[in-house]
């Protein structure tokens, strides 16, 4: 017991090695792809032959890419909230770096979320925009991470910019249980939770499947966006150590 | 299948998705590209991770 510890000890601060960790990118990255692609096309199919739902009428094939994108914007900010205890505690080299690069695709999946919602919304609700508790919680996810982003490109230092970035980040991870409880805590015109519910899901097997496979498939393309920006940041930050040494070298001749 | 009467609302939330999507993969792979030849012009010009005479910096270490 105590080998298997240690050895899995071992495998973290070997990850926690961003020369390491290129290389195990490197050889993720196609898998990863080509797993993406994989349940991409599968999603899209069954979301393209999906039966009309009996209220929503095929404007249910909305929900296909919806309902992905809100789980999306819900699960990068719970991955930066992880990642800023990695930041703040452990003071894990690669925790900033996952922290900063999720939050632009982040707020791309947020602003999909939105977007898809208030198109959906116009045909069955006959407005594109409601200021109820679900709507509103789910813009201010939005705002944040713009202003995480922002603070990101302010500071300079990559570590100053982590720690500041890392506090901002467990303070708005109080709006996740907000957003994921609003629809039972106030009146809202957002219908209540019909997947990750207590006694299961309310919806039918054949809206159920295309909705979970697509929710696979974005899951797997964050995923793969997230790597791939990773690595880049790692770069980034390698370049910017080579310009600060060639600039040391150059006051120093 | 058809789309029925609100087909407009919905290839345009797919549209959407492609184009958030998109450039989602644009702005990793031009990124990757960047990052890459910066890294190869500073080699080039005997800029190296292990050629330098400097100590290394923190920052070294971490990325």
């Amino acid at each position: 017991m105590n080998t298997q510890t240690s050895a899995q000890a071992l495998a973290w601060i070997d990850l926690a090695n961003p020369t390491r960790f290129l290389t195990l990118v490197e050889r993720v990255l196609p898998w990863l792809v080509a797993a993406c692609v994989g349940t991409f096309a599968v999603g899209l199919v069954q979301a393209f032959f999906a039966p009309d739902d009996y209220q929503q009428g095929a404007t249910v094939k909305i929900m296909f890419i919806h309902v992905p994108s809100a789980w999306l914007a819900m699960f990068c900010w719970g991955l930066m909230s992880v990642a800023a205890l990695g930041t703040l505690v452990w003071r894990h080299p690669l925790a900033d770096v996952a922290a900063k690069v999720a939050a632009p695709i982040g707020a791309g999946f947020t602003f999909l979320c939105l977007i898809t919602g208030s198109l959906w919304g116009r045909p069955m609700w006959g407005t594109y925009w409601v200021w109820d508790a679900r709507l509103t919680s789910v813009l201010v996810l939005f705002l944040m991470y713009l202003g995480l982003i922002a603070l990101w490109r302010t500071v300079e230092d990559p570590s100053r910019a982590g720690r500041a970035a890392a506090i901002l980040t467990l303070v708005g991870a109080i709006n996740l249980p907000i957003i994921k409880f609003s629809v039972d805590w106030w009146n809202t015109l957002h219908q209540p939770a019909s997947v990750f519910r207590l006694g299961g899901p309310t919806i039918d097997a054949s809206i159920l499947a295309p909705l979970l496979w697509m929710a696979l498939a974005f899951t797997l393309l964050f995923l793969t966006l997230h790597l791939a920006a990773m690595r880049n940041e790692i770069l980034r930050r390698r370049v910017r150590t080579l310009r600060l040494m060639q600039a040391h070298a150059a006051r120093g001749a | 299948m058809t789309l029925g009467p609100h087909a407009d609302f919905i290839i345009v939330a797919y549209g959407m998705a492609a184009i958030v999507v998109g450039a989602l993969i644009a702005w990793v792979l031009f990124d990757y590209g960047a990052q890459k030849r910066l890294l190869a012009d500073l080699e080039a010009r005997g800029i190296g991770r292990r050629g330098s005479e400097t100590k290394p910096t923190a920052d070294t270490r971490s990325a």
